[in-house]
């Protein structure tokens, strides 16, 4: 299959299709808008907009002691909102799968963007999770197929981060 | 004459039926939950807090044929107060949120939390979008708590005021894999 340079959040859509998953999370998030959109387009999927990451953990939580799988989308800002409660994913083995996007690298306009951006991956790996990045459009199906893998067979926390390359500068002028 | 947390919690499980699931939030609920008798169909929660509406949720959402009550104390919800407004869009009608509401931290030495200055948790709900919202005060109005909880058909939210006491705590098992995996085989699900 070849993969346009922007179709990216469709090789994700896809994957959470074969995958199974019935509940996806989300703080609105621009990186992750095509991915939201379609998700909210499926009439398999419930999707669960949020007021903030954490919220997503839980939920994901409640799925699986109810027989369904979830997907909890965020950017990266998110990932420091979750940290104490990935502990409940961490001591109860919960499948926690997580699409993350890279706000404070490639080209970043907003200093406050990277502090937590610039410790994503080592709080992630500090917590447990399994981290797949992927830089280019061309490694996001396969990272995304092996966090399905690591979360719901293996009942851990996975991650797929999205490089801010992926995702394109933010605007600031119109 | 504020109501005794035991005896709610025993007045709101008793009868449960099959199709009654129970997350208990982190601390003295847990413990009431316990003390009410123990259920594979009990997730206790020893940490996570600030969580418990939200596992209700993501329970509620995959399993619509059974009912989730979520019981928890005011410290707990406080602590996860933007869960009520992703419940009042989602209003599942097989969930029940019910916050045991003594106006203490009871776990950490029974400092006040916000509700014990006006805090309004009924007032929260309703403004969330949770139609159901119920002021539960006195014997009276826990029975018709638990009737509503038997026969759940919209998203419920409820606050019972408990007195600030502490009794004996009953602790029920603490392996969370254990209640994750004794929780899912309990309803049918296979590994």
């Amino acid at each position: 299959m070849t993969t346009r340079v922007d179709d990216w959040p469709d090789r994700l859509f896809e994957t959470l299709k074969r995958g199974g998953v019935r509940q996806v999370s989300y703080v609105p998030d621009a990186g992750h808008a095509r991915l939201i959109d379609r998700c909210c387009a499926d009439s398999e999927i419930r999707d669960v907009a949020l007021t903030t990451e954490e919220e997503g953990v839980a939920l994901a939580a409640g799925a699986w002691l109810g027989g369904e799988r979830a997907a909890l989308l965020m950017q990266s800002s998110g990932v420091g909102n979750c940290i104490n409660m990935f502990s409940l994913a961490r001591t109860c083995r919960f499948p926690l799968l997580m699409l993350i996007t890279m706000r404070g690298e490639w080209e970043e306009f907003n200093p406050w963007q990277v502090p937590m951006g610039s410790i994503v991956d080592p709080v992630l790996k500090l917590c447990e999770a399994e981290v797949y990045r992927a830089h280019t459009p061309e490694e996001v199906a396969g990272a995304a197929e092996r966090a399905v893998q690591q979360a719901f067979g293996g009942e851990r926390i996975a991650a797929v981060i999205l490089s801010q390359q992926l995702i394109g500068k933010k605007v600031w002028t119109k | 004459m504020r109501l005794e947390r035991r005896v709610a919690m025993a007045t709101l499980l008793a009868n449960r039926g099959d199709d009654l699931l129970l997350i208990p939030g982190l601390g003295s609920t847990t413990w009431d939950a316990a003390a009410a008798g123990d259920d594979d169909r009990n997730f206790y929660l020893w940490g996570a807090m600030g969580g418990a509406a939200m596992i209700g949720l993501g329970l509620a959402l995959a399993q619509p044929k059974r009912r989730v009550a979520v019981i928890t104390g005011d410290g707990e919800i406080l602590m996860g107060l933007g869960s009520l407004a992703t419940i009042g869009i989602q209003r599942p009608s097989n969930l029940a949120v019910i916050v045991f509401d003594n106006g203490v931290y009871g776990e950490t030495g029974m400092q006040p939390s916000h509700t014990q200055s006006g805090v309004d948790l009924i007032g929260i709900a309703g403004a969330c979008g949770i139609g159901a919202c119920l002021d539960v005060r006195d014997e009276g109005a826990l029975a018709d708590l638990a009737r509503r909880l038997k026969h759940l058909s919209e998203t419920l939210f409820a606050r019972v005021l408990i007195a600030a006491e502490e009794p004996p705590r009953v602790l029920p098992l603490r392996d969370g894999v254990a209640l994750k995996e004794r929780f899912r085989t309990a309803i049918g699900i296979k590994p």
